[in-house]
């Protein structure tokens, strides 16, 4: 039994729409820009891939909660609409989403100059309730397009979207339904955030020339660029999908995880981690790794990702691995959105028989030994594998497969 | 598809009532422990003393606060009572998290001074302590049970305050009844004494006020620290897992839907005990699991299973859980003995 996909939608600072997004990572566009949502000043990184909404004041931004409904609430309605299909949805919604909680704007807003008095004054904020619970913005997101049960909410970093690929299809063979809406939302930039990361030391400072930011794979790599983003597949059962006559974009033929025990923020130095996560996700899909034509890699232009994706690479396929692009040099890095909008874009490149590139690859890191598509080209494939590594150590992938 | 019948082989808990499962035996009969005075008007369940500095390495424990410290000891006691620790590199780990610890004392000051958005910025960036950032991430209490204990098999880590928690114990049953898993670590970790948890948690509008009476008699909810985590495999082990059923939907269905959830349980054996392992009071019978520990939002749900278990081991014919969450969901799961 196959698991066909139906739909997709996709939002990431590019633009709002599957094809504007595509169109734009094959002319090879970046997304990054300086913030403007709110103050950067003295901040060591002002810039990031931002999609901003009218609603955003200067010093009063919309919420992380709620960005990410937003996010979500586009793609959802974009793929369902492709998929011929509209609320109630028959089945459960699996979706990454960033932790979330109440922010600055929000604290001030209610008056107290201290917790106890804070405390007081929430209490009986059900609005503040629904915006910042953690099951808040999935509960919203499923009753708004009417999804069945418990929404599947996962936080595994930068894993969450492939994570929530694979509790759908995990749903789908256990017979649970038919069907599942899975999907990611990111949006965390917002300043306690962003000044959080920066402590970590984990994003590019490349404030002069914030489109060059992210360079995966370059040797003047040095670090990732936060972005805002969203991407949804509507996945079936396919024989589902062909007795109701919806039109098959592709396959999602399998997935695969593997916890790394090693440390918080870095690889086992063996890559032993994301090499299990790669080859068990192959696996699950009954494919050797011969029969992939594509990586969509991790590739966050942090130097130690992409000299650990570089090494897996290699483990997994030996001496040729296929060609391998990350698209976050476009788009930056949508944290857990990013393993749904990655599937999304293998899906349109099995399409459309085309690789999207990896921008800004001027001065190609000479160790890493890797194809990675510095500018958009024709290729024959029939899969393609995408990569999604968490922060924390939680690896997943998936694999894609071309619509017959 | 052929279902395997699945096990408890393992538990670890943690309260407010003392550490790991021998200090919770005959727990509906034990004394409560209370602290009303810390954040009054509202009463809370305060963790009991633990031992993490034999339990974490300390340069573990270091980027760690005590919530992750709390949840990476009891998966700890999970896999050391399953007798396990041989096989952690299987095991799928599946947790329910809220966020981990803010730095209250900076919150404070902040609020105090209330800056203007630059000074809000500028307070951020010279007083948050890198560290403290991994501490408060989410999936990290996963990622530091992965680190400390050795659990490599997979990782994830659900959202969703309590319907979360049955979220890992149907996530975990149903793997291990499917066949993609093998050995299943699941569970979640709440710690109530932090003021941006009390924050959370008053935006509804039910934290009771004012001393601590039994939970059918409450305004609101009291909330206790706890953690709880099980080894789910196919056994034979201390408890057989026979079901766990969840669903959600708007608020005003919430009854209807448990009732269908109850009715689509295996029927009830002579002899059954219910444990209710929601927020709220409730006309169901059976036992209170709020009553001793409060309310451990990712955690009870989990707690309330390994409780069960260990009274289904100690003789009990079967434990039926039921819960509704305080904002939304509804969860049922029964044990039987293992043979």
């Amino acid at each position: 039994m196959r698991i066909a996909v139906t739909g997709i939608g996709m939002v990431t600072a590019l633009g709002w729409g599957a094809e504007a997004n595509w169109e734009a990572m094959l002319a090879g566009r970046s997304g990054v820009r300086p913030i403007t949502r709110f103050d950067t000043t003295g901040m060591r990184t002002r810039f990031a891939a931002c999609v901003d909404l009218p609603e955003d004041r200067p010093g009063y931004p919309v919420s992380v909660a709620e960005r990410s409904r937003r996010l979500g609430e586009a793609v959802i309605a974009e793929a369902l609409a492709q998929a011929g299909l509209d609320a109630p949805f028959p089945g459960p919604l699996c979706i990454g989403l960033p932790p979330v909680e109440i922010e600055w704007p929000q604290r001030f807003g209610l008056g107290a100059g201290d917790y106890p008095g804070l405390i007081e004054a929430a209490s009986g904020r059900l609005d503040l309730q629904a915006e910042f619970l953690f099951g808040g913005t999935a509960t919203r997101l499923a009753e708004r397009f009417g999804t069945r049960g418990v929404p599947q909410t996962v936080t595994t970093a930068c894993a969450s979207g492939s994570s929530a690929i694979q509790m759908a299809i995990e749903a789908i063979r256990r017979e649970e339904t038919d069907c599942a809406i899975a999907a990611g939302a990111e949006a965390s930039l917002q300043p306690e955030t962003l000044i959080r990361f920066s402590l970590l030391q984990a994003l590019s400072t490349r404030n002069d020339a914030p489109e060059q930011a992210s360079r995966p794979f370059t040797l003047s790599r040095d670090g990732f660029v936060m972005a805002d983003g969203a991407g949804a597949l509507i996945l079936e059962r396919e024989d589902h999908a062909l007795a109701r006559g919806a039109a098959i974009l592709g396959y999602v033929l399998g997935a695969g995880e593997a916890a790394d025990n090693f440390h918080r923020t870095r690889s086992t130095p063996d890559g032993s981690a994301i090499i299990r996560a790669m080859n068990r996700a192959i696996a699950d899909a009954g494919l050797e790794p011969s029969a992939i034509g594509y990586v969509n890699a991790h590739g966050t232009s942090t130097p130690e990702n992409d000299k650990m994706e570089a090494l897996a690479s290699h483990a997994v396929f030996g001496e040729e691995p296929p060609p391998i692009s990350s698209t976050k040099s476009m788009i930056g890095h949508t944290l857990s959105a990013a393993g749904a909008i990655e599937a999304a874009v293998c899906l349109l490149a099995l399409r459309d028989q085309m690789l999207p590139p990896t921008i800004n690859n001027d001065d190609p890191d000479p160790e890493l030994h890797l194809d990675t598509v510095p500018v958009a080209r024709k290729h024959r494939f029939s899969a393609a594998l995408s990569n999604s590594f968490g922060f924390g150590g939680q690896n997943v992938s998936v694999v894609l497969g071309r619509a017959d | 598809m052929t279902w395997r019948s699945v096990h408890v082989l393992g538990l670890g808990v943690a309260s407010s009532l003392g550490d790991g499962a021998e200090a919770h035996r005959g727990w509906q009969d034990l004394t409560p422990v209370m602290d009303e005075a810390r954040f009054a008007p509202h009463p809370v369940h305060p963790l009991a003393p633990l031992p993490f500095d034999k339990t974490i390495p300390r340069r573990e424990s270091r980027q760690m606060e005590n919530w992750q410290r709390l949840g990476t000891h009891a998966a700890g006691l999970a896999i050391a009572d399953a007798g396990l620790a041989d096989r952690v590199a299987e095991m799928d780990l599946i947790v329910a998290a809220g966020g981990g610890e803010r730095d209250a004392a900076l919150d404070g000051q902040i609020l105090a001074s209330r800056p203007d958005e630059a000074g809000l910025h500028a307070a951020l960036m010279n007083g948050l302590r890198p560290t403290l950032f991994l501490a408060q991430l989410s999936n990290l209490l996963a990622g530091s049970i992965s680190i400390v204990h050795g659990v490599g098999g997979s990782s994830r880590t659900l959202m969703g305050e309590e319907i979360a928690g049955a979220e890992t114990m149907r996530m975990a049953w149903a793997r291990v009844a499917a066949g993609s898993s093998t050995l299943a670590l699941a569970g979640g970790a709440f710690l109530a004494e932090r003021p941006e948890i009390m924050l959370l948690h008053a935006m509804g509008g039910r934290l009771h006020r004012g001393p601590c009476v039994p939970m059918d008699e409450r305004e609101g909810m009291v909330l206790g620290s706890a953690a709880a985590f099980l080894l789910l495999g196919t056994g034979p082990g201390m408890a057989r897992l026979a079901h766990v059923a969840t669903d959600q939907g708007p608020p005003e269905g919430s009854e209807a839907r448990l009732d269908t959830l109850l009715a689509a349980a295996p029927p009830a054996r002579p002899g059954a005990i219910e444990i209710w392992a929601g927020p709220f009071g409730t006309l169901r019978p059976g036992l209170r699991l709020a009553d001793r520990f409060g309310h451990s939002v990712e955690a009870a749900f989990p707690l309330a299973v390994a409780l069960g278990a260990m009274m289904v081991r100690d003789g009990a014919p079967e434990i039926r859980i039921a819960m509704r969450g305080a904002f939304r969901g509804e969860a049922v799961a029964v044990l039987e003995p293992s043979e």
